[in-house]
């Protein structure tokens, strides 16, 4: 990759003083990344302690239902910490630790990533401060909790809009002021080059183990990958491994939230305009004179106004189309894979769910579409029952 | 040829930095003036942005006032037209690279030429990334200023040999506003700077008392304060500008000490 360019996306739009650490981190990661010993760390890591590979599940009575091309489910659900953020947190704390650094920071909005930087911190004994949106603390309190559980700080960032992008500014902020001992662990594929490409590596696991799955149970690949994307970290690395696959059509999912003929939305891809922020040039919802947006997701984890540099490469480049989906659409489908299959899908992952089930009924018996369930909905429950008005008390 | 070269040849020279549109645009003018009458050598103008990353609290703040109001890039050409209107005190703007680019770099530094805006700040546009603008700036007499902080170690070899106007030595790491004291060896960063250009040299982030202005004229060309004057705008809002001239003319007098 030249310089952390995709096509015109990507790039190092970033304070100077951080400049010489993204090129060491850079640098470190290139050598650690061909180092067989840290490949084996990272593998058995994967395996034996966030449970990997995970599971390619077909999903049968959604198949029946739906009437149409047969639905697998890539299970990152069933990863340890209930998501597929854990897969890149354990490739970067690990690579921070080789680093000699002692403390980890990273930015959340649903907790998925806090909770796996706390998780992967813990483990690999670093210490780590986690930035969290004031409004993301309160609509997903548990995760605020299971992160000091696991010994992390947890900071309740209370700038701009107190949602995900404001999380990551003030990582950064942190982050200038403490390069000597600290790595910013970002959570998707997002940022200043190396950051997009680092993420994407350690993603991209998904697809190579899906794409050997589907050759073993059917002896061909899928017809359809669709993931959902916020800053697009698991539809990258669902995606990655069948990008020079021509016939496998990578579809990604954001968050329409009230429609997007409304401001009240997310789809920085379908909305966004091109424009330079968090260290990279890439699509991002903006105001007249290119101020960020306020966005809206019933998902905190697409609650972001920016989208990876790849991801709108792929869609200049025609390889991947993205396409809306609004909140009451993935809310249906959250309950529908939860009577349908016994699944409760994190929202995000409900996104790409919802996309599925408009598209199978429309395809032949014989295709197969390959959903990413990024993660697991037990955080999402509260609020889903507040969006169908149900009082489940405090 | 901008006219930021002016700006250090009255001994040490003293940099303000305001937000514009904090607390109005008209203040904004106003604010600029009585520091330009008070002694300030050349002034940097903040544009506002919905998400200034490199920026302390205070300045935050000040981001959020002036956009609450809805300043807009067209409203900072509008202060620059009226300041223009009194006095010749070189003016730099200090830009995150977006409401630039989303302006249209053409349009943008065509706008700054024609308005005598002197030269551009990006805290978020590095060395790496700097052919964005710099064709078009220069094309427009605006100098890109460049800025070197105490980990830029070997890089201050190359971007010290590109700089043009003066450069913007960041004092310590971490984002802007006051500290009570800066560690950083800014002695050894200096000289290492000095080898390689004679372009005046302006050390800012965390300064914000005579005695700090006192030590870094010593050292540097200029002295750098932002959050510590908008501060005072903060406090004083819309009558601020007694304050800001007292505060302006005590940290010029204490840097030429």
């Amino acid at each position: 990759m030249n310089n952390g360019r995709y096509g015109e996306y990507g790039g190092q739009y970033i304070s100077e003083t951080l400049m010489n650490e993204l090129l060491y981190l850079e640098e470190q990661y290139n050598h650690y990344i061909n180092d067989p010993e840290f490949v084996e760390e990272l593998n058995t890591l994967l395996k034996e302690y966030a449970g990997r590979p995970s599971l390619l599940y077909y999903a049968e009575r959604m198949t029946e239902d739906l009437g149409g091309a047969k639905i697998y489910l890539k299970r990152e659900d069933l990863n340890h910490t209930g998501a597929h953020k854990i897969n890149n947190v354990l490739g970067q704390v690990l690579l921070a630790k080789k680093m000699g650094k002692t403390r980890v920071i990273a930015e959340t909005g649903a907790g998925q990533h806090g909770v796996a930087t706390a998780t992967a911190a813990a483990l690999l004994d670093m210490e780590c401060e986690v930035f969290m949106g004031e409004v993301d603390t309160k609509r997903q309190a548990l995760n605020v909790y299971r992160m000091e559980l696991l010994g992390a700080k947890v900071h309740s960032v209370k700038s701009g809009t107190k949602t995900l992008k404001d999380a990551v500014n003030d990582a950064f902020r942190d982050w200038i002021a403490r390069v000597h001992d600290t790595n910013y662990v970002i959570g998707s594929t997002m940022g200043p080059h190396p950051f997009p490409m680092i993420v994407r590596d350690f993603q991209a696991v998904i697809s190579a183990e899906a794409r050997e799955q589907f050759i073993e149970k059917e002896g061909r690949l899928p017809n359809a990958v669709i993931a959902c994307v916020g800053g697009g970290s698991n539809a990258m690395g669902a995606f990655y491994n069948f990008i020079d696959d021509e016939d496998v059509k990578l579809i990604g999912c954001e968050a329409g939230g009230k429609g997007i003929d409304t401001p009240f939305n997310a789809a920085a891809l379908t909305k966004g305009k091109i424009g330079i922020f968090h260290g990279m040039k890439s699509m991002f919802n903006q105001g007249e004179y290119g101020q960020i947006a306020p966005v809206y997701s019933v998902s905190a984890g697409l609650d972001y106004p920016g989208v990876g540099p790849e991801h709108a490469y792929l869609r200049d480049t025609g390889r991947a189309e993205y396409v809306p989906i609004t909140d009451e659409e993935a809310v249906n489908a959250f309950e529908y894979l939860s009577r349908m299959e016994g699944i409760i899908p994190a929202i995000e992952s409900a996104h790409a769910v919802a996309y599925a089930m408009k598209i199978a009924p429309q395809m032949d018996e014989n295709d197969m579409i390959m959903v990413c369930l990024s993660g697991r909905g037990d955080k999402d429950v509260r609020s889903i029952a507040e969006y169908r008005g149900v009082d489940l008390g405090e | 040829m901008s006219k930021i070269a002016n700006a250090f040849e009255n001994g040490k020279a003293f940099i303000g930095f305001l937000t514009a549109g904090d607390p109005t645009i008209e203040k904004t003018v106003e604010y600029i003036l009585a520091m330009e009458e008070a002694g300030c050598d050349l002034i940097e103008i903040g544009i506002p942005f919905s998400d200034p990353m490199a920026e302390g609290v205070v300045i935050q703040d000040a981001n959020v006032r002036a956009l609450k109001h809805n300043t807009t890039t067209d409203d900072v050409f509008d202060i620059v037209k009226a300041v223009r209107e009194k006095t010749d005190v070189p003016l730099v703007f200090l830009t995150y690279i977006n409401p630039v680019f989303f302006y249209g770099y053409e349009k943008f530094f065509k706008k700054c030429g024609e308005l005598g805006v002197d030269g551009i700040i990006s805290p978020d546009l590095p060395y790496e990334e700097k052919d964005e603008i710099s064709e078009i700036a220069r094309k427009n007499d605006v100098d890109v200023i460049s800025l070197i902080a105490p980990t830029s170690k070997e890089r201050i070899q190359k971007i010290a040999a590109d700089a043009t106007g003066f450069i913007y030595v960041v004092s310590s790491l971490g984002v802007t506003g006051m500290r009570s004291e800066i560690k950083t060896d800014l002695n050894s960063i200096l000289e290492d700077i000095r080898d390689v250009t004679d372009l005046p040299l302006a050390v800012g982030f965390g300064i914000n008392t005579p005695k700090q202005a006192h030590d870094i004229g010593k050292i540097a060309d200029g002295v750098i304060v932002g959050s510590a004057i908008v501060k005072i705008i903060e406090e004083h809002g819309e009558n601020a500008a007694d304050a800001l001239k007292d505060y302006v003319s005590s940290m010029k007098k204490a840097a030429n000490e």
